[in-house]
């Protein structure tokens, strides 16, 4: 299955990508040309919603981290939304838990955004 | 009756979308050979893992060369060995040798080997000088 990549920003100046499909060594490039291509739109607060991947391998968590550095460069953040257990256990493997903040929905990820302004 | 064992061997050109049909076809070999439903998915990733790494060795060093992939269904282990071409390579990225192109996608990070080590339940990799190999095993129910 091809990776389809669509992104909207809310009222609240959050990008959200809706990443669908498998994040693997042959899709992972268009990912990354889209995460760059917000980045330089100046988009950097950045929310991937990864509800309707079927499969991430370490080069889509490596596209993450470094769209991750990406926007930090600019005080920016690229956080996640994840309930698949399948999905989220490559996180944990890789401690990358610590890096990305992970939530349950879009929803919860603009109210935590809210709290912390 | 005993069970059957068979070997599936699988040689592909690297490419990057050839990863994934070696995925489907070690997930498929997985689920013939008695490996656990809860456990495919986790030699789904480990398989790609390994193969990617192998096709991006080979894209560097020898793209004309094939990665070879073994899938071994046998009676107590589902045992998978993945085969590259590239000569005293290290496996692992230490030595700096990692491939540029997975280098620019994972950043400084070296994630593919953290993800097989974190899933398959044993893990060998063998760099000698005809290149590297990945072995990688699971157990299968024995009823």
């Amino acid at each position: 299955m091809d990776l389809k990549v669509n992104d909207y920003t809310t009222d609240d100046d959050l990008t959200v990508i809706n990443v669908e499909g498998e994040i693997d060594v042959y899709t992972a490039p268009k990912l990354r040309e889209k995460l760059i291509d917000l980045v330089n739109k100046g988009k950097y607060h950045l929310l991937v919603d990864m509800e309707k991947v079927e499969f991430l391998d370490s080069t889509g968590l490596g596209v993450l981290v470094g769209g991750l550095k990406r926007v930090r460069a600019h005080d920016g953040s690229l956080e996640l939304v994840c309930t698949q257990e399948r999905i989220l256990k490559i996180f944990r493997i890789t401690g990358l838990t610590k890096v990305f903040g992970i939530f349950d929905s879009v929803d919860d990820a603009r109210e935590h955004r809210k709290k912390q302004k | 009756m005993a069970p059957e064992t068979a070997t599936v061997e699988l040689t592909f050109s690297p490419l990057p979308a050839h990863v994934r049909t070696a995925r489907l076809i070690a997930t498929a070999v997985a689920r013939r050979g008695g490996v656990e439903e809860t456990l495919l998915d986790e030699v789904r990733l480990a398989v790609g893992e390994a193969c990617s790494r192998a096709v991006e060795a080979h894209r560097q060093q020898c793209p004309e060369e094939p990665v070879r992939v073994e899938l071994r269904d046998g009676a107590e282990r589902f045992e998978v060995v993945v085969t590259d071409c590239v000569p005293d390579d290290d496996p692992t990225g230490g030595g700096g040798t990692e491939p540029v192109d997975l280098a620019e996608l994972n950043g400084e990070l070296n994630l593919g080997f953290a993800v097989i080590a974190g899933l398959a339940d044993d893990v060998d990799i063998a760099s000698t000088p005809a290149g590297v190999e990945i072995t990688m095993s699971w157990p299968v129910k024995k009823d």
